[in-house]
């Protein structure tokens, strides 16, 4: 797409912006933590907007203090999952807020081939549309 | 642009302008003897005033390497010491969060394959930014048992204390002798601890002052008579088996004020006034069997 050269999908917080470096991932889990909430780091292969649940990477960490444990978690994630997508969530717990409070992408695959837009006639000429990644239509781990 | 080497630099400044006098002062108050461990941490803070001013005329400073072991007897200070190592690390400025997770070989072994690096790595995530205090540190290694899983454990601990060092300090604790053998069969590991701090047992005089402190914390004060008492009874038992040091202090001050408030209720109608209930008076020691003679024979 004209306006989004390299089709980089654009899910959760910061996407738009070019990838976070580690220091800067360090301070979002900082401020993440300092609000107490509990991070969880996930990846999937599936890039398409409508897949909510990712694959979990370990447990979530509750009652961490600082951001280094979280760290070497999201780089083991890298490196046993290096074209995947990988995101970092943090949950808030608190009454009121039970979801979650931030959600950024951390690691892409290199080539991010894009979507495409499927057109199905229904009853009569009504026009159903839904969106489709040219990813999947390799089966799952040998999609990048 | 590289200063010439006769810059002045002031030394004295940047050690008022810190807290670091707070912070031995109040080592110095609230420890008692320990002076080779006073030393190192002495030692550290002016590693870092040195440090600051080096930062300040753009020249690089490294962190130390913080990983330390601490050798001694039972009841001489070693897990109070880790405790105070860690904020006082945090407060010098070494550790990002200054809180300690303290450990045994349990947290850390699994009991089957694949379970303990999992452990490991989970205890390792919660200690990142203050201290990881390991006790009886030697049991993480069992030779003899193939199938022991310790092993694993060490190897992941090793790779994190190197490569984390600006993340992690890790304390290993336990007694001397089979920590010496302990660091003998991982050579790995001993070349990785930067301090190794021998706890010495603790001089009578250390020891009636230790009791001072635990007294005066729990708002009980000796009478002049129960004074020499208690001095007469550390000496004896310090001569009979079974010595823990500070700890067998604290049970002797428990025991003492289980006399007290025995001897407080016989005579519960006469007026009491609350001196009796804060002081602690010579009889509450001199009924010990110390004194008698009977513990000499051991535990009946």
């Amino acid at each position: 797409m004209m306006s989004n050269p390299g089709n980089r999908i654009t899910q959760g917080q910061f996407s738009f912006l070019p990838d976070l470096t580690d220091a800067q991932i360090t301070v979002q889990i900082k401020w993440a933590l300092q609000h107490g909430w509990a991070l969880g780091v996930e990846y999937t292969d599936d890039p398409h907007p409508r897949n909510t649940y990712w694959e979990m990477f370990g447990i979530p960490m509750f009652d961490l203090k600082d951001p280094a444990g979280i760290l070497m978690e999201i780089n083991n994630c890298r490196k046993t999952f290096p074209k995947h997508y990988i995101r970092v969530m943090a949950f808030n717990s608190t009454r009121g807020g039970e979801s979650p409070a931030m959600s950024f992408i951390v690691n892409r695959p290199e080539k991010e081939p894009g979507f495409t837009l499927i057109r199905e006639e229904r009853n009569g000429r009504s026009m159903g549309y839904t969106v489709r990644s040219y990813a999947t239509e390799r089966p799952e781990g040998e999609r990048y | 642009m590289v200063l010439p080497d006769d810059t002045p630099v002031d030394l004295d400044a940047e050690f008022r302008a810190s807290n670091i006098q707070e912070v031995l002062d109040k080592l110095e108050r609230e420890l008692i003897g320990l002076k080779p461990v006073k030393t190192r941490i002495r030692e550290t803070a002016a590693l870092l005033l040195v440090d600051r001013l080096r930062r300040k005329l753009s020249l690089s400073s490294a962190a130390p390497t913080l990983h330390m072991s601490f050798t001694g007897n039972p009841g001489t200070g070693k897990t109070t010491v880790a405790l105070r190592i860690a904020e006082i690390l945090h407060r010098l400025g070494y550790v990002r969060e200054g809180h300690l997770v303290s450990v045994t070989r349990d947290d850390l072994v699994g009991q089957y394959i694949g379970h303990t690096a999992p452990k490991t790595r989970e205890v390792i995530k919660k200690a990142m930014g203050g201290v990881l205090f390991i006790d009886e540190a030697y049991y993480l290694y069992k030779p003899e048992n193939e199938r022991d899983y310790g092993a694993e454990s060490i190897e992941i601990l090793l790779q994190v204390m190197e490569n984390n060092r600006d993340d992690l300090v890790v304390v290993l604790a336990g007694y001397k002798d089979r920590m010496e053998r302990f660091f003998q069969s991982n050579p790995g590991m001993a070349s990785r601890i930067a301090h190794h701090i021998d706890f010495p047992d603790y001089s009578a005089d250390e020891l009636y002052a230790i009791a001072q402190l635990m007294l005066a914390r729990n708002q009980y004060r000796f009478s002049p008579s129960a004074e020499a008492a208690f001095r007469e009874y550390v000496v004896r038992r310090m001569a009979q088996p079974n010595f823990a040091n500070a700890r067998s202090i604290r049970n002797a001050l428990d025991r003492a004020r289980l006399r007290q408030a025995s001897r407080l209720f016989e005579r519960r109608g006469a007026g009491l006034t609350r001196d009796d209930l804060v002081t602690i008076e010579a009889e509450d020691f001199r009924a010990s069997r110390v004194f008698s003679g009977q513990a000499a024979q051991g535990r009946q």
